[in-house]
């Protein structure tokens, strides 16, 4: 099986509102095209919402917002889905453009065998029905950037039916609740990108770049079980978590758009049937000239493609070319491992609760951070994750920095954790180490603590003696405590502390105040 | 495939239409609208002309209807005659393109290795207001 790569592309989007009336839902209008600007990394992930508002029952004053949605995410392979032209996404125009992606006559489609695959391990990470038989169809519209006049894509009968989504939502004032909820995949299918139109208005003309023409993209098609933006956008995450953890898709998107339809519903907004635009410069969409008519896509079987047969281990025709059959079980039992169970795993190994599973999750890198500073370092799991999504996350979101770009590496983190855990260093003193490795580059956790002479105090003695010092100055604070106010004793450690330039162990000082008190 | 027996002039169904909607012919009349012509040509940008090619129109449908006399109750549609063959995998390896030069030789307008086309969206009504766009 190859080897999973992560690419990159631009695609195009179209939005698509649903008209306000019992809930119907109307397709989708011709392609518009626009690049995602502004946006860490390129998008190979599109979205299509369909927003439905069904008509309050009488009595009722509120809009139920329905929201299905429908996501065309780009394979991550080598080649295109039917030519072997590269699917690259930095390339100069026109140059990844075969003859067959420019639809010059006399050319033919032949499926790769990457997006095939990539479409049954999504199907199968997504509890669909893998059917054993699909077809390819061709659906028209006329648009610059579709030389053929058409898409190839599975309408009739799509790879990969009836599966489901789980995702984690998170509620609560401090979102500590996790809830489990589920979205039906009405179908999965394959299908042509279009190529990439770069508006020139000044000029009055549309400039055309083919590269992106005929990269395959899985069209992953959500029910409407979901009730608000934020669910989707949640699901849409989780989704983006398993294409990346299959190696099938990489993607980054902007989930403005949910919202802001979302916020329109809910202010009682009509949603008019119209398709709108991207307008890059203006981050944000414009409505279009409105649709004449309905859309007709004249769907068609794709004369030039025999239905896609795929095997399981108990269908395998004998003495088949295994380049040229697929094994749907072979796919199963090599699938990697789901975001799902890595947080099962989790939370079974290192203890922490369910909702730190996600944020170590959702966090570009952050898993693999967490996990490298458990290698190399003895300290209870407990801290280490309290550490890891407090501080070291906290210190990255204040700037903005996402885990790759971290001043700190694993190892220096593992190293000041290891200190606190042999008790070199307090708690406090630990923190202020985080800060000044946070700041200088080149200087190791040990190295601060003596320069800053950060380390606890060991000798007892010494602490003990200062105990009794401030004890014997403070005679009101000892009296109040002797009377009962047992919180008179914070007063009495803080002033230690004090004393000791924060250098001795809070739990130690109050020991020893203790006893002698009690003596 | 075919059923045995060809029963002219009974309007049996086309067994088990799958996702493919027959939207042509609604009321069943057998006769062409100007609407629907209009609709056509704006889906499949042909000019249809005159009276002569909307009359061929008609006789192709009705030709094609005769289709609908053939029993098929309980056969399996053909999806495509290709069904017995076997779709052949490519393997995923980049073979093709770096061949912008020559493709932009078929674009009669072509500006720093982009294709040139007219601005998109343009509704049927105002593209025949203006000039034709130059062929290429």
């Amino acid at each position: 099986m190859a080897a999973p790569m992560l690419r990159w592309g631009c695609a195009g989007r179209r939005w698509a509102f649903a008209c306000v009336d019992g809930g119907s839902r109307h397709g989708l209008g011709a392609r518009n095209d626009f690049t995602l600007s502004g946006m860490r990394g390129q998008s190979s992930l599109a979205l299509q919402p369909l927003i439905t508002a069904q008509k309050p029952r009488k009595g009722e004053h509120e809009w139920a917002a329905v929201v299905g949605l429908e996501i065309h995410a780009q394979i991550s392979s080598n080649s295109k889905l039917f030519s072997g032209s590269q699917v690259h996404f930095a390339a100069p125009p026109n140059s990844l453009v075969s003859f067959f992606d420019a639809s010059l006559p006399g050319t033919l489609p032949v499926l790769n065998r990457r997006c095939v695959e990539a479409a049954v391990m999504t199907g199968l990470a997504l509890n669909c029905r893998i059917n054993k038989k699909s077809l390819f169809d061709r659906k028209h519209y006329f648009y610059a950037d579709l030389p053929a006049g058409y898409q190839i894509t599975q309408q009739r009968l799509p790879i990969a039916v009836n599966g489901s989504l789980t995702y984690g939502v998170c509620l609560g004032k401090k979102r500590r609740q996790v809830i489990t909820k589920m979205v039906r995949i009405k179908q999965i299918q394959l299908e042509q990108d279009s190529g990439k139109s770069l508006h020139d208005d000044l000029r009055s003309q549309t400039l055309i770049d083919l590269n992106r023409a005929g990269v395959g993209l899985l069209e992953v098609v959500m029910e409407p079980d979901m009730t608000c933006g934020e669910e989707a956008a949640t699901a849409v995450r989780e989704l983006q978590l398993i294409l990346q953890a299959l190696g099938t898709s990489q993607a980054n998107m902007a989930d403005y758009e949910i919202q802001r339809q979302i916020n329109e519903l809910e202010n009682g907004g009509e949603i008019l049937n119209e398709t709108r635009s991207f307008d890059s410069t203006l981050g944000c969409t414009v409505p279009m000239r409105d649709k004449e008519g309905k859309q007709d896509y004249r769907f068609m079987p794709e004369p030039n493609l025999p239905p896609l047969v795929l095997y399981d281990a108990a269908s395998l025709p004998a003495g088949a070319d295994s380049r040229q059959v697929i094994n749907i079980d072979y796919i199963r039992e090599r699938l990697p491992e789901l975001p799902s169970v890595t947080r099962e795993k989790l939370i079974e190994q290192y203890g922490m609760l369910p909702e730190h599973s996600f944020t170590l999750l959702n966090e570009a890198g952050l898993l693999e951070f967490f996990q490298n500073v458990i290698k190399e370092t003895r300290a209870e799991p407990k801290v280490v994750t309290s550490w890891v999504l407090n501080i070291f996350l906290g210190y990255l979101k204040q700037q903005s920095l996402a885990v790759s770009e971290s001043p700190i590496t694993p190892s220096a983190l593992a190293e000041l954790l290891t200190l606190l855990d042999h008790k070199v260093i307090s708690s406090s003193a630990a923190k202020q180490v985080f800060e000044e490795l946070w700041k200088s580059k080149s200087k190791t956790a040990a190295q601060i603590v003596s320069e800053k002479k950060l380390e606890l105090m060991q000798d007892l003695e010494a602490l003990e003696q200062l105990c009794q010092a401030i004890m014997e100055g403070h005679p009101q604070v000892v009296m109040d405590l002797k009377k009962g106010n047992l919180k008179a004793i914070n007063k009495l450690i803080g002033l230690v502390r004090k004393a000791t330039l924060d250098r001795a162990d809070p739990t130690v000082i109050k020991k020893i105040l203790e006893e002698k008190l009690s003596s | 495939m075919w059923a045995r027996t060809v029963r002219l002039g009974l309007r049996a169904r086309l067994g088990g239409c799958r996702g493919f909607t027959f939207k042509v012919d609604p009321q069943g009349t057998g006769q062409v609208t100007a609407e629907l012509i209009e609709h056509l040509e704006r889906l499949a940008l042909v000019d249809f002309g005159g009276r002569e090619a909307v009359a061929r129109l008609e006789k192709a449908i009705a030709f094609a209807d005769r289709l609908r006399g053939v029993d098929t109750d309980g056969v399996e549609p053909m999806e495509s005659v290709l069904e017995d063959r076997c779709l052949y995998l490519r393997s995923d390896n980049v073979t093709e393109g770096n061949c912008a030069e020559e493709l932009l030789q078929n674009s009669h307008r072509v500006v720093e290795e982009y294709f040139v086309a007219p601005p998109g969206n343009i509704s049927l009504a105002k593209l025949n207001e203006q000039e034709p766009p130059p062929r290429g």
